[in-house]
């Protein structure tokens, strides 16, 4: 079904800054209102209203071609654009998706966790946090990049911190995340000065287009290459950057978890991408360098490290959290082969992880709305006394150790394979090894909840007591998304995988037109 | 649609033993099984009749499965008989099991029968070892039902046959391979690797020398039903791949004429009578090899022809001395005598079968025993001919005389038992009958010249040089008997299991395996002592690295991964500058 037939004709030419704007002006509103219903009404609305404009919006691209958006009718060198592209409207798709899956869930869950007063604030970081996150995408000007990174990191640093009635570690943790999230904003917004200083414009094309004429430009770009890439490394939790991750992770309000760990680093990763092949060059050899050696040694790294600290955490959502890292830990290995297989599988399985993870936080906060639990020893007998959430939990976690016929395999089957053919047959032993070590954090937990009896309070076992519907809908939504993807039921694998490649050619410039640098 | 004429006949006779296995176990039900029983068979014939008389050479059910082609059903001259045959031991086993009540012994009766007709019907050489396969499955849990002490016959029988099989594996995927992965199941010789253990496995199953010892060592073990069932079909079913593989194959003829030798000794010292007949099922298995390995027209309708009376009489001879052990409860030739008093008819229709096996005049395996003697001489192979002569005698010996002698005559055990069950005298009748036709001189045996597959000159059996020479041979036996037992020298019945060659592995094997198995033990225990310890160790360094309080995980303060980024940049820095210029 084409949806952009159906929406109005001004969504379609205006589409790109009604994505920013609607959240922020919204932002604005809900902060002030009074009750909490009315709060989650109007944000829940919000983000139906954005995944129907980003799905139109996606098809529109996919009809027409990249939809390229002058702010304030002033052509791009000079004005700043907007674009949405083939790489960036899955990751638009996305974010607004995910944002809309866990406001559903935040109803019953918001409730338990945040306090009263501070409900409709929190849903105002919260929208607030997506129009930085669709900012991030969706802008062509450098400079704005930094702005609207700026505006995600903050909310999140405020959303986080509102986890503190739930768990005080949260304070702290928003504490460590806010100093060096600054740190790495800082980073990069160096990054863009220097880069600002050799080329002379903000706009990326045009950057693009300059460095290219000087054939990578002078010792400033690369210095701004060097900072924009440990920034952005930082975002996205690169491996020895990530230790703000695991403690924001674990003490956010459950909603802002699942959000977080299916979106921010996603976006993250994506200007990564967005950086390292559209305004530099693999061309380039620094960049090639770089890309070899740190991004693609780090990615490694990162995936046997982190998939080793995941395994012998006590805390769940911790042990999720590092999970992520390690995950990462793929993605940058696609991304660092830079062939357009690797990085169609790299795309790939930034979906489908966004996926997965989102599923397993949601169970996991379910499972603590229900029995306040969230360490591994608590599990026992979960899968007798919450059945349906431990269903969806098992399922996303056999997607992420990656069993066949689910999302987790399709991706990194791709990536082995595209490994193997990128001449790194090694690294398709490592790619095993990480999966090995995610059977096993995942399967400790499993084991605990399915093959130990539920715990004794007053010499009764435990009874039954299922999470609500409103939670169980979305963490089901996205077990049955993976499965989906990983036996191609309605094309859904097709259209992905169809997508990452579209956005892969689109990156190495092979065969997809308009690539715009 | 499924369309009857194209699914090999046997898949309904394997249907029909699944029905029997998942049909509720209460009182009556084995009416109905009984009805499968006696059903399936017929209408499998029924199908291969339907299907022979549309065309002679019947080719359908092609798959293509992963790049292979299978042929899952062929019905030529060949493969038509065997078919017949199988439905037909099929048909009489199953009223000679009329009585029993026993629900697994009907279904793996069925399946077992089911799948050997479906391998020999199979067209290549997957389908057969699928088949190949199932027949040693399902036929295991016959050997089973013989009670206790069968486990472990059972279990022996089952590893050979597994085996077996995945050496026919191997040896078609290599066979196939040489041929440019063409699976079709035709003449294989022995030019590749591939053809060595295609024969090895087929020499497994119908009891080469030295691969025979399952054979004297299950059968006997089985129920009353389940050896006559056993010796209807696995080592015919071998046979027949041999016949399809390896005709005219010369080693074939050695390895036959031993085999028609060897068993003969055994069985003359043998008490337990359900394994002298294993053992001259192996002696006669020998004739067919040798006419295989003769090959040619006469010898091969010799074989085909003896492996259709065959069946028929040895199902004769295993059924009577079956329903002997059921009224008496055993088959040791030191524990019976003179039942002909009680058991007259089961009498008349043993002599009936030892006289067929023996080749008497009018009775079965004279026409046919004769053609593959006459292929020997006339290839002039004088040493197997002789060797083949002296089985003959053998024979006599021991499944002619000894089996009926002991049995129903003899010294008189004292028993007073009743007659065998009319369901078991029926089935009895019916081969003893076909005995009988099948080598009528005026117009039986041309019968079975009609299902020969080979173009060939009429052979003539019934001449009088042929006729004389025969009974002198016979009598000859005989009159040796008599004199031996006349003085005392004859081996007298002993109660005593004879192990033969399989003391290899039941006495020799056992005890190597019972050694390696407590060194293995404690080799593993050290092993696992020292990997534990081992492995210990470095779980426990990797618990103080990556655990909450590890020093790869403690949740540091900002300073220190602030730190991390500068290093992060400052090692950034130097790849761009060091690699990347």
């Amino acid at each position: 079904m084409d949806l952009s037939l159906y929406m109005p004709e001004w969504l379609v030419t205006h589409g790109p800054a009604f994505l920013i704007v609607l959240p922020l002006l919204m932002a604005a509103i809900t902060a002030v209102f009074p009750g909490r219903k009315l709060a989650w009404w109007t944000t829940t609305f919000v983000t139906l209203i954005l995944v129907l404009s980003a799905v139109a919006l996606a098809q529109f691209e996919l009809a027409n071609g990249m939809d390229v958006y002058q702010m304030g009718g002033w052509a791009p060198p000079h004005g700043i654009s907007l674009k949405i592209d083939a790489l960036s409207a899955p990751v638009l798709v996305l974010i607004s998706a995910m944002a809309l899956v866990t406001m559903i869930y935040a109803m019953p869950a918001t409730l338990a966790e945040i306090e009263p007063k501070k409900r409709a604030p929190y849903y105002a970081a919260f929208l607030l946090c997506i129009a930085g996150l669709l900012g991030m995408v969706v802008t062509e000007d450098a400079f704005n990049v930094f702005v609207f990174l700026e505006v995600s990191s903050i909310s999140t640093y405020v959303l986080v911190a509102l986890g503190s009635s739930r768990d005080r570690r949260a304070l702290v943790s928003a504490y460590n995340y806010l100093i060096l999230g600054s740190i790495g904003a800082t980073f990069f917004v160096i990054g863009i000065g220097f880069l600002y200083m050799e080329t002379g414009t903000l706009n990326m094309a045009d950057m693009a287009r300059i460095l290219t004429e000087l054939n990578g430009g002078s010792r400033v770009s690369m210095v701004a290459f060097g900072f924009i890439i440990v920034g952005l490394g930082l975002k996205l939790a690169m491996f020895p950057l990530h230790t703000w991750l695991p403690g924001a992770y674990a003490y956010a309000p459950t909603q802002v978890t699942a959000f977080l760990a299916s979106t921010a680093t996603k976006a993250a990763l994506y200007l990564l991408l967005r950086f390292t092949f559209f305004i530099f060059s693999p061309d380039f050899a620094y960049v090639d360098a770089v890309l070899v050696f740190l991004i693609f040694g780090l990615g490694i790294v990162g995936m046997i490290f982190a998939s080793l600290q995941a395994i012998f955490q006590t805390d769940a959502r911790r042990m999720l959290a590092y999970s992520s890292v390690g995950q990462v830990g793929y993605m940058l290995l696609g991304i660092g082969i830079a062939t357009t297989a690797s990085l169609s599988a790299a795309y790939l399985h930034l979906i489908n992880h966004a996926v997965i993870k989102g599923g397993l936080f949601l169970a996991l906060g379910a499972m603590w709305y229900r029995f306040g639990i969230t360490r591994v020893d608590d599990f026992r007998g979960l899968s007798k006394t919450m059945p349906w959430t431990m269903g969806a939990f098992t399922l996303c976690g056999f997607s992420l150790i990656g069993v066949p016929f689910t999302a987790g395999f399709v991706s990194k089957v791709a990536l082995a394979q595209s490994a193997a053919a990128g001449g790194y047959w090694w690294a398709v032993g490592f790619i095993m090894v990480s999966s090995i070590l995610a059977v096993i954090y995942v399967g400790r937990v499993l084991m605990v909840a399915y093959f130990r009896s539920p715990p004794e309070i007053d010499g009764k076992p435990c009874v039954k007591n299922e999470a609500p519907l409103r939670m169980l809908v979305p963490m089901w939504a996205m077990a049955l998304l993976s499965i989906a993807v990983g036996m191609n039921i309605f094309g859904a694998s097709d259209i992905l995988v169809g997508a990452s490649e579209r956005a892969a050619s689109l990156l190495t410039g092979t065969t997809f037109p308009g690539t715009g640098g | 649609m499924i369309d009857l004429m194209n699914i090999n006949p046997g898949l309904w006779i394997i249907l029909a033993g699944l029905i029997c296995a998942l049909f509720p176990k209460t009182d009556g039900t084995h009416y109905i099984r009984k009805v499968f029983l006696i059903a399936a068979p017929i209408f499998a014939g029924w199908l291969i009749f339907q299907m022979h008389s549309v065309e002679p050479e019947y080719i359908r059910g092609v798959l293509n499965f992963g790049g292979i082609e299978l042929t899952t059903l062929r019905i030529d001259g060949l493969s038509l008989v065997w078919g017949y045959l199988f439905c037909l031991a099929g048909l009489i086993n199953g009223i000679y099991g009329l009585h029993e009540k026993c629900r697994i012994t009907d279904s793996s009766a069925l399946i077992y029968t089911g799948a050997a007709v479906a391998g020999v019907l199979a067209g290549d050489m997957i389908t057969l070892f699928i088949f190949w396969e199932l027949t040693a499955i399902s036929s295991v849990f016959l050997v089973w039902k013989g009670g206790e002490h069968a486990y472990a016959a059972g279990l022996r029988y089952l590893a050979i046959h597994v085996f077996s099989g995945v050496l026919l594996l191997a040896g078609a995927v290599m066979v196939a391979q040489s041929r440019g992965g063409d699976f079709t199941f035709n003449f294989i010789g022995l030019n590749t690797p591939g053809g060595w253990l295609m024969m090895i496995a087929m020499g497994i199953k119908c009891g080469f020398p030295l691969l025979h010892n399952w054979m004297q060592d299950a059968y006997p073990k089985a129920s009353i039903t389940g050896t006559v069932i056993l010796a209807s079909f696995t080592t015919k079913f071998a046979i027949y791949a041999l016949a399809r593989g390896f005709e005219g194959v010369d080693i074939l003829i050695w390895i036959g004429a031993i085999m028609t030798c060897f068993p003969v000794f055994f069985a003359v010292v043998e008490n337990d009578l359900r394994r002298v007949l294993a053992y001259s099922l192996n002696n006669q298995l020998g004739f067919m090899v040798c006419g295989i390995g003769i090959g040619g027209a006469l010898a091969m309708n010799g074989v085909v022809g003896q492996v259709f009376v065959h069946v028929i009489f040895k199902g004769l001879l295993f059924m009577s001395i079956g329903a002997v052990m059921y009224r008496t409860g055993t088959a040791k030739a030191s524990e019976l005598g003179g039942l002909f008093r009680s058991m007259p008819f089961t009498a008349v229709l043993c002599l009936i079968g030892a006289g067929s096996i023996a080749a008497f005049p009018l009775l079965a395996a004279f026409v046919t025993k004769a053609m593959i003697l006459a292929a020997a001489l006339e290839e002039h192979l004088w040493v197997p001919f002789a060797m083949m002569l002296f089985a003959s005698a053998g024979v006599m010996e021991h499944s002619g005389i000894k089996v009926p002698h002991f049995t129903f005559f003899a010294h008189d055990s004292g028993r007073r038992v009743k007659e065998a069950p009319w369901n078991m005298l029926v089935a009895m009748s019916l081969a003893g009958l076909l005995c009988i036709v099948l080598a009528w001189p005026w117009g039986g045996y041309e019968l079975l010249y009609s299902l020969m597959p080979f173009e060939m000159e009429a052979y003539k059996p019934y001449t009088w040089d042929h006729v004389v020479f025969q009974l002198q041979l016979l009598f000859a036996a005989i009159f040796a008997f008599t004199l031996l037992k006349r003085f005392g020298v004859y081996p007298a019945e002993r109660r005593a299991e004879i192990i033969d060659s399989d003391w290899l592995y039941r006495r020799l094997g056992l005890n190597v395996a019972l050694w390696t198995s407590a060194m293995w033990d404690r080799l593993n225990f050290q092993v696992n002592r020292l990997t534990k310890r081992s492995l210990g160790q470095v779980g426990q360094k990797l618990y103080q690295m990556f655990s909450p309080a590890g020093t790869m995980s403690e949740a540091a303060p900002s300073g220190l991964p602030a730190v991390l980024v500068a290093g992060t940049l400052l090692v950034t820095l130097i790849v761009i500058y060091v690699l990347g210029t």
